[in-house]
């Protein structure tokens, strides 16, 4: 079967000029191949962080938080409507998962569950032998919240990263809860993160000016209250405050948010959309002479006097801010509140000069393990080994067209396994050859001979193949990060050298026969 | 066109059989030797597993390193190791895992920062949080696990499932030493050396099926030919490639110890043991262990005395000792 059927040779010829045509822009600067004309391919394989330089941060949204939110806002929510309609209670409180609360009057239990049902229609309530109520968040409601907690936090996330003026940076959900932040070209991303280090959730609410700052320091707050420190200690001003739990008006009625001056200070500006500047209008109308205090996750930024309704829905929030951390807050708020808080878990970045000595090293062990090989073959085979570096010369150009057309990234362990194929590649062809010495030896006739060693080769092959895939398959589906890396060009590479050490080769061994009409195998 | 050299001009005889009590005793020692100094010297993670932090800084000038060392050790966060390392200015900082969770882990980062001040040009910053490092281990655990299963499963379904469990042992004898080295010198074991033990994996069961390969074919040439023979004969026919495709590999190897830099190092070590250990147990584990797992259509006898290279050719005795 040493014969080609030549729509076989076309193709053979095809997908090898593929090959080469897909891999010249990666030997090009990205500026020559702008400029060359529009039908040549311009794609380059893409470089990882490591090779590039940038940070990759890798973030868990705090699922739990939002729960515990939630049923303390409920809390909240049952005072307020078991007051309202004068039921006595006892033990109200959140407990693990749940909220529990004990009735005086058991009687009065439909008026509550209606009331509660109301605010929220996605209990369990269950009643205890010694009249104590639960109430429960369903399993779906609780799975629903987290989902949408995680999607949310993508969204601000994104919002506050393209605030930064960060370009090409990717931020995608990783599993179950972890958010994937890629910033190429940031090798110190201190700022990112804390930008995203903050929740900044922004309440505006009165100070219980009944109650004392240092009792409520101590855990004694009147019901309904909470003590908030300050952000930072100043000389002459409260180290915390006592507020009204309720917010007049919160961070996500805000329309804009504006780093700016006032009397050489800087300050951020804010504007409220028409039912925050409504709620503010009213809520400043009420309580003229007294403090409100500005809070941003849970610390009080400051607490102003109200000296006057303010109306307009406009203000300032004045605090001893920078230039830099004022307008960090009105970024944030511009970008909105993050509904759970997030933590790094993982940070890796690399600096441009690192990943330029990466890429070099990364080149120049391919480059000698290139030369040491295909000396070895011609040193090994004379002429069929110059078959197989052709070979592996085209299986060079068709794997980086294959990682530059799928839009792999490669990384440095990818650049490893480039490495390591160059020399798998070659052992298809040794089998071969291999092979056909034998059958040479055992007396065969010259072309019985290569068909007998392509043929009986052919398994074996496929055989060690096949099992270096299964690691990768298995590098790449349990593997993260580097491994992934080195999984994929792994594989691809064995993938094609599958086809350039039988087919290219077979076909220049084809091509040669006819041409030469040789007597006897040079190996 | 000049005669290309031939390294294994006839084929060889070696007694590879009569070898094999020699081979199964060194892969004994090494094995047990491997598990024992896992368990005693344990292995030297990287971030990649232990979390914590590994900062390679570049300073203006030739690198201070013990006054570094002062600034760091009074930040509070525990054991600073600061370490020269490729030029005079680059200094690899590692900090042990912080207590406290994934949030500490990044305040002392931003610590270490302000400590050494604006002019430290930070080459790599590598922050592993608790979390991940678990995770990581696990996963790898599993990917190894999975890929030894795997193979031996492939291997069973190409040929028989005698072969496989022998594929399986062979590689599980590779894997184990790979990591017993990695004990023994203490390199730092990463992200990059457990990929390098996966694709160990996946490699040194290469020659071990180009052998078994060989087997299964002189088996079914030869049906009556006495068992230790035909495996020392297939081994010995196939002795030039085995040589021949290592060898290919280990210079793409050598190139990457050599040249791919800091990185790959860990990888790269890995990588060439595998290769030597992976070949080694093809020659001197798998195929002797066929001998005793016996394929189906096997003739001579299990069990007996190593024979003795005189025995290299079948005699009418062995024929009749046939299951």
């Amino acid at each position: 079967m040493l014969y080609f059927q030549t729509w076989k040779v076309a193709l053979i010829l095809a997908v090898c000029a593929l090959g080469v045509i897909f891999t010249l822009p990666n030997a090009f600067s990205t500026q020559t191949v702008e400029s060359w004309p529009g039908f040549f391919p311009k794609h380059q394989v893409s470089l990882g962080l490591d090779l590039r330089g940038g940070s990759y941060l890798l973030l868990e949204v705090d699922t739990a938080s939002v729960e515990r939110d939630r049923l303390n806002n409920l809390v909240d929510e049952l005072r307020t409507a078991l007051i309202a309609s004068h039921v006595g209670y006892t033990s109200l409180g959140v407990a693990g998962d749940h909220v529990s609360v004990k009735l005086t009057d058991a009687s009065k239990y439909q008026d509550v569950h209606d009331a509660v049902v109301k605010y929220d229609p996605d209990l369990q309530f269950t009643t205890a032998s010694d009249g104590t109520i639960t109430l429960k968040p369903t399993q779906e409601a609780v799975e629903k919240r987290r989902q949408s907690a995680v999607d949310q936090s993508i969204e601000i996330v994104r919002r506050r990263i393209d605030e930064t003026g960060t370009r090409e940076a990717t931020i995608q959900r990783e599993g179950d809860k972890r958010i994937l932040i890629e910033l190429p070209g940031v090798s110190n991303p201190e700022h990112v993160k804390a930008l995203l280090g903050k929740t900044a959730r922004l309440t505006f609410q009165m100070v219980d000016q009944n109650a004392s700052a240092d009792e409520g320091r101590a855990g004694h707050v009147p019901p309904g209250d909470e003590y908030l420190p300050a952000t930072e200690n100043r000389p002459g001003l409260p180290t915390g405050y006592v507020v009204k739990r309720r917010a007049l008006v919160s961070g996500d009625m805000l329309t804009d948010a504006q780093p700016t001056f006032q009397e050489n200070e800087p300050v951020v500006s804010f504007k409220f959309d028409s039912v925050g500047a409504r709620r503010f209008a009213e809520a400043t109308k009420e309580n003229v002479g007294k403090l409100f205090a500005i809070v941003l996750d849970n610390k009080v930024i400051s607490a102003p006097v109200i000296r006057e309704p303010i109306l307009g829905g406009q203000g300032v929030i004045s605090g001893s801010f920078t230039a830099q951390s004022a307008s960090d807050l009105a970024l944030l708020l511009r970008a909105g509140a993050l509904p759970a808080p997030l933590t790094v878990i993982e940070e890796r970045s690399v600096g441009p000069d690192l990943g330029a000595d990466s890429i070099r090293e990364g080149t120049t062990s391919c480059i000698v393990g290139v030369i040491l090989v295909v000396l070895f073959m011609i040193v090994f085979y004379g002429l069929f080994g110059i078959f197989a570096d052709i070979a592996l010369f085209f299986n060079l150009c068709i794997m980086m067209a294959a990682l530059t057309l799928l839009g792999a990234t490669l990384t440095l362990p990818g650049i490893a396994g480039i490495a390591l194929t160059l020399g798998m590649a070659v052992d298809a062809n040794v089998l071969i050859y291999e092979r056909i010495r034998e059958e040479v030896r055992g007396g065969r006739s010259l072309i019985s001979s290569l068909q007998a060693g392509f043929e009986r080769a052919f398994g074996t092959i496929l055989d060690s193949h096949v099992t270096t895939l299964v690691a990768g398959a298995l590098m790449f589906w349990l593997g993260s990060g580097p491994v992934k890396g080195f999984a994929v060009t792994l594989s691809i590479g064995v993938l094609t050298s599958l086809f350039s050490a039988i087919l290219v080769t077979r076909l220049q061994i084809v091509t040669w026969l006819r041409r030469f009409k040789p007597k006897v195998i040079p190996i | 066109m000049f005669r290309p050299l031939i390294v294994i001009r006839r084929i060889p005889n070696i007694d590879f059989m009569g070898l094999r009590m020699f081979g199964f005793a060194i892969s004994a020692v090494m094995t047990i030797g491997s598990i024992v100094l896992f368990g005693v010297n344990g292995l030297n993670y990287g971030i990649d597993f232990s979390g914590g932090i590994v900062i390679e800084a570049r300073t203006p000038q030739a690198a201070d390193i013990s006054a570094m060392r002062t600034k760091l050790d009074s930040l509070g966060i525990g054991q600073v190791a600061l370490q020269g390392f490729g030029g005079p200015n680059d200094v690899m900082i590692r900090v042990q895992r912080q207590p406290g969770g994934d949030q500490a882990q990044e305040n002392a980062v931003t610590k270490v920062k302000q400590a050494l001040g604006p002019d430290v040009d930070y080459r790599s910053t590598n922050v592993v949080g608790p979390t991940i490092g678990a995770e990581l281990i696990r996963a790898g655990t599993i990917a190894t696990i999975l890929a030894l299963v795997a193979i031996a499963i492939y291997v069973w379904f190409r040929f028989e499932w005698q072969f496989g469990i022998g594929a399986m042992l062979s590689t599980l004898h590779d894997t184990i030493t790979t990591v017993g080295l990695f004990a023994l010198l203490q390199v730092e074991f990463n992200l990059t050396t457990l990929a390098a033990i996966l694709t160990i994996a996946g490699y040194s069961i290469n020659d071990t099926v180009v052998i078994y390969d060989r087997v299964r074919e002189t088996m079914r040439r030869y049906k009556t030919m006495d068992f230790s023979t035909l495996i020392n004969k297939s081994l010995n026919e196939t002795l030039s490639r085995t040589i021949l495709t290592v060898s290919t590999t280990a210079l793409a190897v050598l190139s990457l110890f050599f040249f791919g830099g800091q990185v790959l190092h860990g990888f790269s070590i890995a990588m060439l043991w595998g290769i030597v250990v992976g070949t080694y147990s093809s020659l001197f584990i798998a195929a002797p262990m066929l001998y005793y797992i016996r394929p189906k259509g096997v003739h001579g006898r299990g069990g007996e005395p190593a024979p003795s290279p005189a025995s290299a050719h079948p005699s009418p005795g062995t024929k009749t000792g046939a299951p």
